[in-house]
């Protein structure tokens, strides 16, 4: 495109809404420069006004949620991830991110690049990465396409974070025919640092050199709208918009650069370059500071040669940071740069006009007041209109009375075990490396959160996702709420105890009144129970237009939760059974409602009910109950109880140990249909030593948790009395191969 | 028939193994070589005696597995009738 170098389009508001901003927008853009804004101003505009880097649709629903407590080091929102003091003088850096649309036309690198990305967020903050989770949602696997996505996604998610060298410790993965053409990819990292060893993304004084860090820029990402205008609109290949090519190798150099450069003493501010590149760095580190830059894109390295400005700021190439360094010590920098191979450019300077000025060819080729184009600065806030859905109306008035007590329960417990939401993802986590930097103690799969030692120290961290979209897409509020509480309940059964949350939002299209409706309601379910379970959001993500010709995804609000294991030879619990002869108990809240079960949907095919039921209160007693007991060394082993109810977790701590057990089902009130498979939250499946059951069962009943004796560790069958008789073999050959078969089916 | 298909990556496409050899071949000398793009060379044989339906079926082929039409162009040269 050499012609867009030098022939610009003339800037009309069709252009403008080319660009996706509307005619609102265009008229805001050009009162506050005074003027109609150049093309290239158009394009930083229309990419710093975008969803993605504005949060113009969200930000006034996600400032209800609850962003302070006591061990948060940074407010959200206010640095590229969380930062959380965990003691020892340390402090956490964790954010969860997505990467959806591109995973939905590459689904390799589009995976990789958002795994790229969000361990570039942590590590702009100073923090080494030592985890990271993933939270996957795709359609059915019977489709070829949503197998190709599986399989390109987990490769991406596994080369990407393999080559760098991060274990991948936890995550999760449902599949719904509502994610068909719009999988979900969210990728979360977490990090440690020392506290006053972070960095910040600020532009101080004036004077100081603005540097280019990392790899060439390239015509990666640049969105579409690029190549609007008449004249080269000849569709030829190589116009169309390139997709970012992760390269994990250069991310490893450049996080092993950037804390070495940041130890120099001589960074001011840095922040990572994603969507938006240079536009969006350079005007929020000046936004934050109140300061401006003027930047010379003439000395950005390029891959190729010809880009115009336009191209260069909006690029999404990879690995690419911007540095603030201290004026005259640019070259402490540079030298930590060039021993990793590479580069690192002045490019400009801060300055105090609060604009951001931009040159190409040595003319201006934008000049824009920065604090116009960020999020808290000039750029738009929309609360958009509600509507609750009408599907609410049946979902919420379906007779589920026929599927409430069934036959063959035995049977149906085989048959749940096949459901891909249900059966191990083995397949998934075996092609990723969650031993490299042998910190890890419990990986994926037999343990319901991620546990990472801390070096130097005997804590860990329990890190897990959640999030069960159908919960929310029956009853958003308390979806939402389950959401955090489910993630939270998970790091409790781990050992740890729940200190704060990241989250990335998934959602349809934010203009349609039922989405926005739906978002606010997750959102206020989130905040009700972070607020209760004393879990801040310290910042994450938002994706809307997740839709397919059918109509928006499941709103899938999914929550990082950072737990920390005080003591992580002692709390560290694992999810299956232990010893024979331990003693099981079924501990929480009463086994009551089949809604919006796995049961219902898999064995049934039907997504219908209210979800399941939960009390806040409740549940905060009991994690904080079941956490004391782990604590005091009563517990063997702990397991939530999630999709598949008491049921499925029996199972899974079968097959988690090879061992078998003797049930008595005798939970009081209902049908064994629902003791067995209802959905019901504040559940937990504990084992206990023989010495210690009076005592754990005591301690609970004085706290007044309900607890009941199911029965005993032991033999190698799972016996539910007068219900069913299952060889634990076969249950681990179910459960071991559905994912496996599923993905190498052949196209008939 | 014998079907040549070369593949190669889309122009603007950062392309992380040429990078690497080329920053290799650097090393070891090699100044004058400024840039590496590294593709596939795919070789079929297909059961027919016509090279339009030979052309039609690794086009076919490549659309549908060889090449990945959202990242990389491909070129499909049949050698005795080119």
């Amino acid at each position: 495109m050499p012609q867009l170098r030098h022939r610009e389009p003339d800037i009309t508001p069709e252009l403008a809404r080319e660009h996706g901003l509307t005619d609102d927008e265009f008229v805001k853009i050009c009162d506050y420069l005074g003027r109609t804004p150049t093309f290239t101003e158009l394009g930083v505009y229309s990419v710093m006004w975008s969803e993605h880097c504005s949060y113009k649709n969200s930000i006034a629903v996600l400032k209800t949620l609850p962003r302070t407590g006591p061990g948060l080091l940074v407010d959200a929102g206010e640095e590229n991830a969380g930062l959380v003091d965990i003691g020892h003088g340390l402090a956490c850096a964790f954010k969860i991110e997505s990467h959806n649309h591109p995973s939905a036309v590459e689904p390799y690198q589009g995976a990789a690049t958002g795994v790229g990305g969000i361990h570039r967020d942590i590590f702009t903050m100073g923090a080494r990465p030592i985890a990271s989770l993933n939270s996957l949602r795709f359609g059915s696997m019977s489709e070829p396409r949503v197998r190709y996505l599986l399989d390109g996604v987990v490769k991406g998610i596994a080369d990407y974070g393999n080559s760098f060298g991060v274990p991948t410790v936890g995550g999760e993965i449902y599949f719904d025919k509502s994610y068909e053409g719009n999988p979900l990819v969210n990728a979360m990292s977490v990090g440690i640092v020392k506290q006053g060893e972070t960095a910040s993304a600020i532009a101080e004084g004036v004077g100081n050199p603005v540097l280019i860090v990392g790899a060439s820029t390239g015509r990666d990402g640049i969105h579409g709208a690029t190549f609007a205008s008449e004249e080269i609109s000849e569709a030829s290949e190589a116009k169309r918009p390139s997709v970012q090519v992760g390269d994990p190798f250069t991310e490893k150099l450049l996080l092993e650069a950037s804390l070495e450069a940041l130890k120099t003493g001589a960074i001011v501010g840095i922040q990572d370059m994603g969507a938006a590149g240079i536009s969006c760095s350079s005007s929020e580190m000046s936004a934050k500071s109140k300061t401006g830059m003027h930047i010379d894109l003439d000395k950005v390295p390029l891959r190729e040669s010809d880009m115009s400005a336009y191209e260069i700021l909006l690029s999404e190439s990879q690995e690419r940071m911007l540095i603030v360094a201290e004026k005259g010590r640019e070259h402490e920098v540079m030298d930590v740069f060039a021993k990793w191979d590479l580069n690192a450019v002045v490019i400009g300077e801060v300055i105090d006009s609060g604009r951001v000025v931009y040159l190409r060819d040595g003319e201006v080729k934008a000049d824009i007041p920065a604090d116009s184009l960020v999020l808290g600065g000039g750029a738009p806030v929309y609360i958009r209109e509600t509507a609750k859905p009408a599907y609410l109306e049946i979902t919420g008035t379906t007779d589920l009375s026929p599927y409430i007590d069934v036959e063959d329960l035995q049977d149906t417990m085989l048959q749940l075990l096949k459901s891909p939401n249900i059966a191990s993802k083995r397949w998934v986590y075996e092609q990723y490396d969650h031993m490299v930097r042998t910190n890890t103690v419990s990986g994926p799969g037999p343990s319901d959160a991620g546990v990472v030692r801390i070096k130097g120290t005997n804590k860990a961290l329990a890190v897990a996702t959640d999030c069960n979209g159908r919960y929310v897409y029956l009853n958003p509020r308390k979806g939402g709420q389950i959401a955090v509480a489910e993630a939270a309940r998970n790091v409790v059964c781990a050992g740890g105890r729940p200190v704060a949350i990241t989250n990335c939002l998934n959602f349809g299209n934010p203009y349609k009144p039922e989405v926005y409706w739906t978002f606010k309601e997750a959102v206020g379910g989130m905040g009700d129970a972070c607020d209760m379970l004393q879990t801040p959001v310290t910042g994450g993500n938002v994706s809307f237009y997740n839709e397919n010709p059918i109509g928006a995804i499941f709103p899938t609000p999914v929550i990082g939760m950072l737990g920390l294991i005080e003591d992580c030879e002692k709390h560290t619990t694992p999810a299956g059974f232990q010893s024979d002869g331990d003693e099981i108990l079924y501990v929480g809240a009463s086994r009551s409602g089949i809604d919006g079960s796995e049961y219902l949907a898999f064995i049934h095919g039907i997504t219908a009910g209210d979800a399941p039921d939960m009390d806040l209160e409740f549940e905060k007693r009991l994690q904080k109950v079941v956490l004391e007991a782990i604590r005091d060394g009563m517990v063997a082993s702990a397991h939530d109880l999630s999709d598949g109810g008491l049921a499925v977790a029996l199972m899974e701590k079968a097959i988690f140990s090879d061992k078998g057990a003797q049930i008595r089902l005798d939970l009081p009130g209902q049908s064994a249909t629902e003791q067995l498979f209802s959905e019901a939250q504040s559940g937990i499946l504990l084992t206990v030593k023989p010495a210690n059951l009076d005592a754990l069962q005591l301690f609970l009943t004085e706290q007044e948790i309900p607890v009941h004796h199911l029965g005993t560790v032991g033999g190698d069958q799972l016996i539910i009395e007068e219900i069913a008789e299952l060889p634990v073999s076969q249950l681990k050959d179910i459960y071991e191969w559905i994912i496996p078969e599923a993905v190498s089916q052949v196209q008939p | 028939m014998q079907v040549d298909i070369i593949i190669t990556l889309r122009e603007s496409i950062l392309d992380p193994k040429g990078k690497a050899s080329r920053h290799a071949l650097e090393n070891l000398g090699f100044r004058e070589i400024t840039e590496v793009r590294i593709g596939k060379f795919i070789q079929l044989e297909i059961d027919t005696d016509d090279p339009g339906e030979a052309r039609k079926l690794a086009e076919q082929a490549c659309e549908k597995l060889l090449a990945n039409a959202v990242m990389e162009n491909y070129e499909i040269r049949i050698p005795d009738n080119a």
